[in-house]
């Protein structure tokens, strides 16, 4: 065979990768779309689930992923975002910072299953609080701290040198330099990184599953107390997320409209994930455009 | 609305608790530090202590548990507790969808550096990145409500089957082995490329005989990352794979991993109990085979030329 017509193959292959890899997306937008679009009515958003009859809705999971979500953000993106000063402003080259590095990946590449069963030993069982918000919140904490620790180091490294400098040389102590001239100029790539993350959080169910339970008690959305056990917002009570749901009506769930649940809260799920993503691309153009008065 | 102040005021007012600032500031982030290194070690001690009491309290041999081929635990007279069809099916998925994410996410990466870069930087990336995005039980619903039926109809068998995990697992890790697979071939220097062309190779000849070898480290990175991520998805796999406790003799046939068992059986069985114990020590072997994952990468990365 001819190079050239080995290479004309070889180039005809790529191009049909390429195009495998955007059919399979698609095809997966295209299925959750359109069979998940027409079940999704103000109705099925506003309407408590069912465990046996046809015609529930999600309310109390979607505002459960919601909940979750920001109790989990609450907790990890001080602790990530100190993570990630100390490792990139702090940190000596030496023992105990390739120490920290290697816990950082071992928690980056835990399977969210083994979070979850540590967060039932710790969380769960060993506190004694049993299924709970907090406890699926810390569970999530530890999957997600890595990315975010890793996405602050990062956006602290990548400011300029100069700015830094600057500001030491003006007799400005090291840590108001991070606290006034390193953190403003590193927010908007650490505040896409966070909302990336939330995107992550939100479809995440294995590490929900033994922390906040498959359940939700019965909730009144007028009580605004967080210690009362029907408060949404009490954070001691098992909340059953969106993702979590899912998992649970094709899986163990008795009621007969499970292909309309699943469809409609799949698209909700990948509707709310595509809304993060567009959300981070937007608001980190925005703050940059802004910050770096470029058009 | 905040009160106005000179600046020599502001300067000297914050020169007052600049010590306190700055130690405060330290101690601030060292703690965050040290939280992060003590929730590794506690997900160590606590895992590890958790699932080898299946061994020492419960007396089950170490040997029987990985190799026996049986796992009936429900039976009161003789309970047997083999996980080798559970570790067979998780290293089959893994490898399987590896072996079909491979190819595609190499060729995907070689298309985006080498072929079309503004093609690839305008519809490729954000296409991984979408992929990237959806939720793993998404994947599985998906898989669940049209995969599964189409195996059943056009393949045969019951639907449920390894060869289902194995297309659902392989999508789901594209994207890692994509996106990492992409960084390695970005990062060659192009020197190598101007090289091979100006020798007067054809641009497969470069891709093939200078940029592949010369990637190789990192592209195997690329795939292990994604077959540590296949190792441990439990929810997809669960809803498609059809969790049954025998060896699968087919691509066809129903099959279980680890992770699917510890989902299925983890909320139904007693806290304490010998059963209960056994899917800590399933748990204890998806750590180990993390650790082995980031030793593999670790040397993979120690032999990158480039």
């Amino acid at each position: 065979m001819n190079t050239k017509t080995a290479d004309r193959i070889a180039t005809g292959v790529f191009y049909c990768i390429a195009l495998i890899i955007i059919a399979i997306l698609v095809s997966l937008f295209y299925y959750i779309l359109v069979n998940g679009l027409k079940n999704i009515s103000l109705d099925f958003l506003t309407t408590p689930s069912s465990n046996v009859r046809a015609g529930g809705g999600i309310r109390d999971q979607l505002f459960n992923s919601l909940y979750v979500l920001v109790i989990t953000m609450v907790i990890a993106v001080p602790l990530g975002l100190g993570g990630g000063i100390y490792m990139a402003e702090y940190a000596k080259p030496g023992k105990i910072t390739d120490t920290i590095r290697s816990c950082i990946e071992v928690l980056a590449s835990l399977p969210s299953i083994v979070i979850g069963m540590f967060g039932l030993l710790m969380f769960v069982n060993l506190t004694g609080w049993g299924y709970t918000i907090l406890g699926g919140a810390l569970a999530l904490t530890v999957f997600n701290l890595p990315v975010i620790v890793r996405v602050s180091e990062d956006a602290i490294r990548s400011v300029p040198r100069e700015l830094k400098e600057a500001s030491l040389a003006l007799g400005i102590t090291h840590w108001h330099t991070i606290k006034t001239v390193i953190l403003p100029s590193a927010f908007p790539t650490i505040l896409t990184g966070i909302i990336l993350a939330s995107g992550r959080v939100f479809g995440e169910a294995a590490a929900l599953l033994f922390t906040a339970g498959l359940s939700t008690p019965r909730l009144d959305y007028a009580n605004w107390n967080p210690f009362s056990a029907t408060s949404p917002l009490n954070i001691f009570r098992p909340a059953e997320t969106l993702a979590v749901h899912i998992w649970a009506v094709n899986t163990q769930g008795l009621i007969p409209d499970v292909e309309e649940v699943s469809s409609g809260a799949a698209a909700v799920l990948v509707l709310s994930v595509l809304i993060f993503n567009l959300l981070a691309r937007w608001i980190g153009s925005l703050i940059h455009r802004k910050i770096t008065a470029t058009k | 609305m905040e009160k106005v102040s000179s600046a020599k005021d502001r300067l000297l007012k914050s020169g007052q608790d600049w010590l306190g600032g700055e130690f405060r500031g330290k101690a601030l982030v060292i703690l965050c530090a040290v939280i992060m290194i003590s929730a590794t070690i506690a997900i160590t001690i606590f895992l590890g202590t958790k699932g080898l009491q299946s061994f020492i309290k419960d007396g089950i041999s170490l040997i029987e548990f990985i190799t026996s081929k049986t796992w009936n635990p429900t039976d009161k007279a003789n309970p047997k507790y083999g996980t080798l069809p559970f570790i067979f099916g998780s290293f089959a998925v893994t490898f399987l969808s590896a072996l079909v994410a491979a190819p595609l996410g190499i060729g995907g990466a070689i298309f985006m550096t080498e072929i079309s870069s503004s093609w690839g930087r305008k519809i490729l990336q954000p296409v991984i990145e979408l992929l990237v995005g959806i939720p793993s039980v998404v994947y599985g619903f998906i898989g669940l409500s049209v995969l599964v039926p189409f195996i059943r109809e056009n393949i045969g068998g019951l639907g449920f089957s390894l060869l289902s995990g194995t297309i659902v697992l392989s999508i789901m890790i594209l994207p890692t082995v994509t996106s990492i697979a992409t960084d390695a071939m970005g990062s060659l220097p192009g020197a190598l490329r101007e090289g091979s062309f100006a020798l007067g190779a054809t641009r497969w000849q470069t891709i093939k005989k200078v940029l592949i070898p010369a990637a190789m480290p990192s592209l195997l990175t690329a795939i292990v990352l994604g077959m540590a991520r296949a190792f441990g998805e439990a929810l997809a796999v669960q809803m498609v794979i059809g969790n049954v406790k025998n060896l699968p003799s087919s691509l066809l046939d129903a099959s279980a991993t680890l992770t699917t068992i510890i989902t299925l059986n983890m909320g139904h069985t007693t806290y304490g109990s010998v059963e209960n114990n056994t899917l800590w020590s399933m748990g204890l072997i998806l750590l180990v085979m993390s650790f082995a994952f980031i030793l593999l990468i670790r040397y993979l990365s120690a032999r990158r030329k480039l």
